[in-house]
């Protein structure tokens, strides 16, 4: 029931700006449910987004937010952070955002271990922008910059992420909503930090440019090329071949950067000698 | 205004028309036919008594305009 969230979104703001049957919608829904389960207070949480289609949500939710620039949000998100340690801090980012103009945000974000909740829109396109082709577009996908297929690789992000010292990578999509919602839940309880991707549909960029049906054929398509990680371990590789490995990827603890951060404060105002 | 829906008359779903984007998401996944399109696209119901709570529609609603009242917690 809508009405059992009504509190997290600033109602009068919607129906939200996304295309029909974009599924941002889904995964937002996702994120204030966690953050519900979770028992986090609102005056205590702030959402931080970049620029994007998937960036918008933060206009949509009630909580203290920032809509900043391309591809900083995990900036602005780092000094919310560290100037004020006891607020939940989250970030929401696009493929782009987060993995192109912000890549190098990303692999130090992640390896500095400081306690944000990332959760990327993996549309594999930039959607705002008029369907460009992303670092995580799928090779041979098309798109208004890729017309006879995209010849690059793309990123596994949260390998990526792991390889950059994440401290919890996890990932879903917006046809298993329930999955999702754990998922981002687990996050906020890891002290460090944690990144989801999530898998989004566009419906009306990646979807028209690729053929790959209506906005339900898109959902469907999620649900049918993915596997959760309990799944998976149990397959022989040429049984998971090309299929999208879902849940938690990693969780490994770290010491968290406003923690040791504070530990130097304590040394030097608490009358310690140096 | 509450952005709770206007709950249609003796259904157990809750539509708020406003919100919706006739994406067809909804009709497409319900199991048992319970939810079909209007002439614009937009969801309506078409056989109320069939509809199981599974809640498969008001999960991927990517607008927040079907909630169906009832039936077991989501
Ligand atoms: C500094 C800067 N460069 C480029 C842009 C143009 N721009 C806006 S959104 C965007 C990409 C959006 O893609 P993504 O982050 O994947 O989000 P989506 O719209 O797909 O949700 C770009 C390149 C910008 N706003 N600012
Ligand atoms: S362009 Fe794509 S990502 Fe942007 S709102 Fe529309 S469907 Fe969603
Ligand atoms: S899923 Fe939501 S927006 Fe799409 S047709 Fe159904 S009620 Fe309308
Ligand atoms: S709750 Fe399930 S059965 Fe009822 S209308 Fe929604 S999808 Fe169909």
């Amino acid at each position: 029931m809508f009405a059992e969230i009504e509190q997290y979104f600033r109602t009068e703001r919607l129906p939200h700006i996304w295309c029909p049957g974009c599924t941002n919608g889904i995964i937002v829904k996702s994120i204030v449910e966690a953050i519900q389960k979770a028992g986090l207070d609102q005056d205590k949480t702030v959402i931080v987004s970049g620029i994007g289609c998937s960036s918008r949500a933060t206009g949509y939710l009630n909580f203290n937010t920032l809509h900043t620039t391309h591809g900083r949000a995990l900036a602005f998100a780092t000094g919310v952070k560290l100037a004020n340690p006891e607020l939940n801090v989250f970030v929401i980012t696009g493929d782009g955002d987060c993995t192109s103009i912000g890549g190098n945000h990303f692999i130090h974000s992640a390896r500095r271990n400081m306690d944000l909740n990332v959760i990327l829109f993996n549309n594999n396109i930039y959607g705002m922008t008029g369907g460009q082709y992303s670092p995580m577009s799928p090779s041979g996908a098309k798109a208004t910059t890729a017309p006879y297929g995209n010849i690059e690789r793309p990123f596994d992000i949260c390998n990526l992420a792991i390889a950059s010292g994440a401290t919890y990578v996890a990932r879903g999509n917006s046809f298993n909503t329930r999955q999702l919602t754990d998922i981002i839940y687990n996050g906020i309880a890891n002290k460090g930090f944690s990144f989801v991707e999530a898998i989004a549909s566009c419906p009306v960029y990646y979807g028209r440019k690729n053929k790959l049906g209506n906005a339900a054929d898109m959902l469907k398509w999620q649900r049918d090329n993915c596997i959760t990680k309990e799944a998976a371990d149990r397959l022989p590789p040429e049984k998971k071949q090309g299929k999208i490995v879902t849940g938690i990827l990693h969780h490994e603890p770290a010491p968290e950067y406003t923690t040791e951060y504070q530990k130097i404060i304590d040394k030097f105002q608490g009358g310690e000698e140096s | 205004m509450s952005a709770v829906a206007e709950t249609t008359q003796q259904t157990p779903i809750a539509i708020n028309l406003s919100w919706c984007k006739a994406c067809g998401i909804c009709y497409a996944l319900c199991p048992v036919k319970v939810l079909g399109p209007d002439e614009l696209g937009k969801v309506t119901v078409i056989q109320a008594n069939k509809c199981t709570h599974c809640k498969i529609c008001e999960n991927h609603c990517p607008d927040y305009a079907i909630s169906v009242v009832g039936g077991k917690k989501s």
